[in-house]
């Protein structure tokens, strides 16, 4: 049932993930409107496919879907936070899209792969898991920021007329966007990977330094903590700051693909 | 539909020729009354802006010396009236003035004052009664129609002034301009324009710097600003975030060095040139910086003929709306022509028929109540069919122009001006009271 409604709200944020298409060619304000109407409609589904996972006593922390499903749920709920301040819809062209796979992928499949099969201290895992998630979803609106800061600098840059009724916030509503969720994630992402070391170290005895997940996500922190740095201190922004915010999102997502070869996660299997 | 309008506009008439037709504000109310009381008029209205001067009624008998009302206003001499004024009537006046309301006729297309303008003018003539039902009826539906226009083209939205386009592109940067601070280089009438736009919308503080610096006080007076040497500008300018340059100087006067200088002291806060200086104040080098953005006057003008080209496209998907609302007024009025005869004519045949109930009734003797349902449902429906057919005709003829010619028929057929009289001559024949009679 709990996958049921996960499909219902992967069809809810298809009509986002449409809309992510279509807000890159021409403004629509209606249209707009529709695909945040969708992605409410979509995560009060998500939300009762989680409830009722949890509720059914059935909930695997250590799935893999299970851990997209809630990425792709907090993803959207710092989208609905960003959108109750900002009162704009722009940053779901980088999150729809994001959040439909990451809700696709958790929702096709029925034999979630599990990431470990023992773990002795479930606070800790589930505290870990939650830390992490809410760093990636903060992660990645930062880097949905870059993106369409890049985009709208590059429209007032070139002086096109268009650019004034473009679909794009002003350029510093964007990068208050980012560097907010900048700040909000990354104490979230620090403790969510100092829980891990901490889990991984008193389930399995030591922590393997080698192992791919946990030199991804070290250096994904490691920018992480530079773009945070770098911002405060010298104020980076625009081209800069969007090439760092790449690089850490590409290391979150080399880290999260890493799970399907790793052993980091399987300490009851190695 | 004897709508009549004449008048004068920015395309018809030089400044001169409006100056000497223009009606104070104070005086709109009189001059009302005066075309309400100038034969051939039943209702009327005055729009008068500095863009125009307009004459609108509804005639007696479609056709008003609106001419001879002008001269007799303003004592302008015919020769003059012929070179400037503009006559509509009917559909035309009705066009006219949704065009009018919609700003399709004014100077710069889709601005949103005249509207206000004509809501201003049509609440005065209102007040003093010279707008009844027809006047009402017709700007009553111009502002529905302008609404319209609003919402369903994009012909107000952009902005087509270099001020307006300045303030729209530091918003586009900014977001809000609340608490920005904008710094005047070089003390000219244009950037003072431009910097007045900003205050407007929300800038906060402001610093003036201009060779000579007595000049640069008198404008920071202006502004409440302060004024600064312009010895001083490289230290000072990073204070601001929106900077408007117009020197005489004939080299830039900011290099790229500069905004690097300007961006590391701003800790990379953006900063926006508005260069309307020719020859430019700022080297394009330095607008290729990341964080500073550069629009120069050819730049702000391009802006601004991109957006009047954009208003002019919306205009005509404007236009195709007005001319559909113009024919749905005139198919309303002509349907509200026909109401009238309408309903003179079921009363009519209503009251024929109750009174032949009335007259049978004795001769029927007592009816249960089912058979008073029957009788009802049978002399209705004979009424109704009866009546079908030139109702029907009376509709369809109500939007073609033979309406008032079947309207004039029906009237005399049924005799419908003498209604007192017609219910007790035009009784029912007899074999029909019997046909009543026999099926009871």
């Amino acid at each position: 049932m709990s996958l049921l409604w996960l499909r219902f709200a992967l069809a809810c944020y298809f009509i986002g993930l449409v809309y992510a298409f279509v807000a890159l060619t021409r403004t629509s304000e209606l249209f707009s409107r529709i695909a945040l109407h969708a992605a409410s409609l979509g995560m009060v589904f998500h939300f009762v496919s989680l409830v009722e996972l949890f509720l059914s006593g059935q909930v695997v922390w250590t799935s893999l879907h299970n851990g997209e499903s809630l990425l792709a749920f907090f993803s959207m709920t710092f989208f609905m936070i960003i959108y109750a301040i900002y009162q704009t819809t722009s940053p779901g062209v980088v999150v729809f899209p994001i959040v439909f796979f990451l809700t696709f992928v958790a929702a096709i499949d029925q034999q979630p792969v599990l990431l470990t099969q023992y773990v002795s201290h479930k606070g800790w895992l589930v505290a870990h898991i939650i830390l992490i998630f809410t760093g990636y979803a903060a992660l990645l609106l930062s880097f949905g920021a870059s993106l369409l800061y890049l985009l709208q600098e590059g429209r007032l840059k070139a002086k096109k007329s268009s650019s004034l009724t473009s679909f794009l916030p002003a350029l510093e509503v964007i990068d208050q966007i980012g560097y907010r969720s900048l700040l909000l994630g990354f104490p979230f992402m620090t403790l969510g990977l100092l829980t891990g070391t901490i889990l991984a170290a008193s389930t399995y005895g030591r922590v393997d330094f080698l192992d791919p997940v946990f030199l991804l996500s070290l250096l994904m922190w490691a920018v992480y903590m530079l773009m945070v740095f770098t911002r405060w201190n010298s104020g980076w922004r625009g081209r800069r700051a969007a090439v760092l915010a790449s690089f850490a999102f590409i290391a979150a997502i080399v880290a999260w693909a890493a799970n399907y070869f790793s052993t980091i996660h399987r300490f009851a299997a190695s | 539909m004897r709508f009549q309008l004449i008048g004068v506009n920015h395309k018809s008439a030089p400044l001169d020729v409006r100056e000497r037709l223009a009606i104070p504000e104070s005086r709109l109310p009189d001059t009302c009354r005066d075309l309400t009381a100038y034969p051939g008029i039943e209702e009327g209205m005055v729009i008068s802006t500095c863009n125009r001067v307009e004459i609108v009624t509804h005639t007696t008998n479609g056709s008003a010396d609106l001419r001879g009302f002008l001269h007799q206003q303003f004592h302008l001499t015919a020769d003059e009236l012929e070179a400037h004024v503009y006559e509509f009537r009917e559909k035309d006046a009705v066009r006219h003035i949704f065009r009018v309301a919609s700003s399709l006729d004014s100077m710069v297309v889709g601005e949103a004052q005249i509207l206000g303008q004509v809501k201003e003018a049509y609440a005065t003539a209102r007040a003093v009664g010279a707008v009844r039902s027809q006047l009402d009826q017709l700007f009553t539906r111009a502002f529905a129609v302008a609404k319209r226009v609003r919402s369903e083209t994009a012909v107000g939205s952009s902005s087509v002034s270099i001020a307006s386009v300045a303030v729209e592109l530091a918003k586009k940067i900014f977001g809000t301009l609340e608490g920005k601070t904008v710094f005047i280089v070089g003390a000219g009438k244009m950037s003072e324009l431009a910097a007045r736009h900003l205050m407007a919308h929300g800038c906060e503080s402001i610093f003036v710097s201009n060779r000579t610096y007595d000049r640069a006080v008198g404008l920071a007076h202006k502004f409440n600003g302060q004024a600064i040497r312009f010895d001083d500008l490289y230290e000072q300018c990073d204070r601001a975030d929106i900077v408007i340059t117009s020197t005489g100087s004939p080299q830039a006067i900011f290099h790229r060095e500069h905004g690097e200088q300007f961006l590391s002291r701003r800790k990379n806060r953006p900063m926006f040139f508005i260069d309307i200086a020719v020859p430019r104040d700022v080297s394009p080098e330095m607008g290729k910086l990341d964080g500073i953005f550069t629009y120069d006057i050819d730049d702000l003008q391009q802006a601004v003929s991109s957006h009047v080209a954009d208003r002019r496209k919306e205009a005509e998907l404007a236009e195709a709306i007005i001319a559909s609302e113009v024919e749905r007024f005139e198919a309303k009025l002509h349907t509200l022509d026909v109401v009238p005869t309408i309903v003179s004519l079921q009363d009519h045949l209503e009251t024929i028929r109750q009174a032949e109930i009335d007259r049978v009734r004795g001769r029927l003797g007592r009816l249960t109540p089912e058979q008073e349902t029957a009788v009802e449902a049978l002399t209705r429906g004979i009424i109704n069919k009866v009546m079908h057919t030139p109702i029907t005709t009376l509709k369809t003829a109500a939007k073609e122009s033979e309406a008032t010619t079947i309207v004039d028929v029906v009237r005399r057929l049924f005799n419908l001006h003498e209604k007192g009289k017609e219910t007790q001559k035009e009784a029912t024949p007899p074999e029909k009271k019997n046909e009543v009679g026999t099926r009871q």
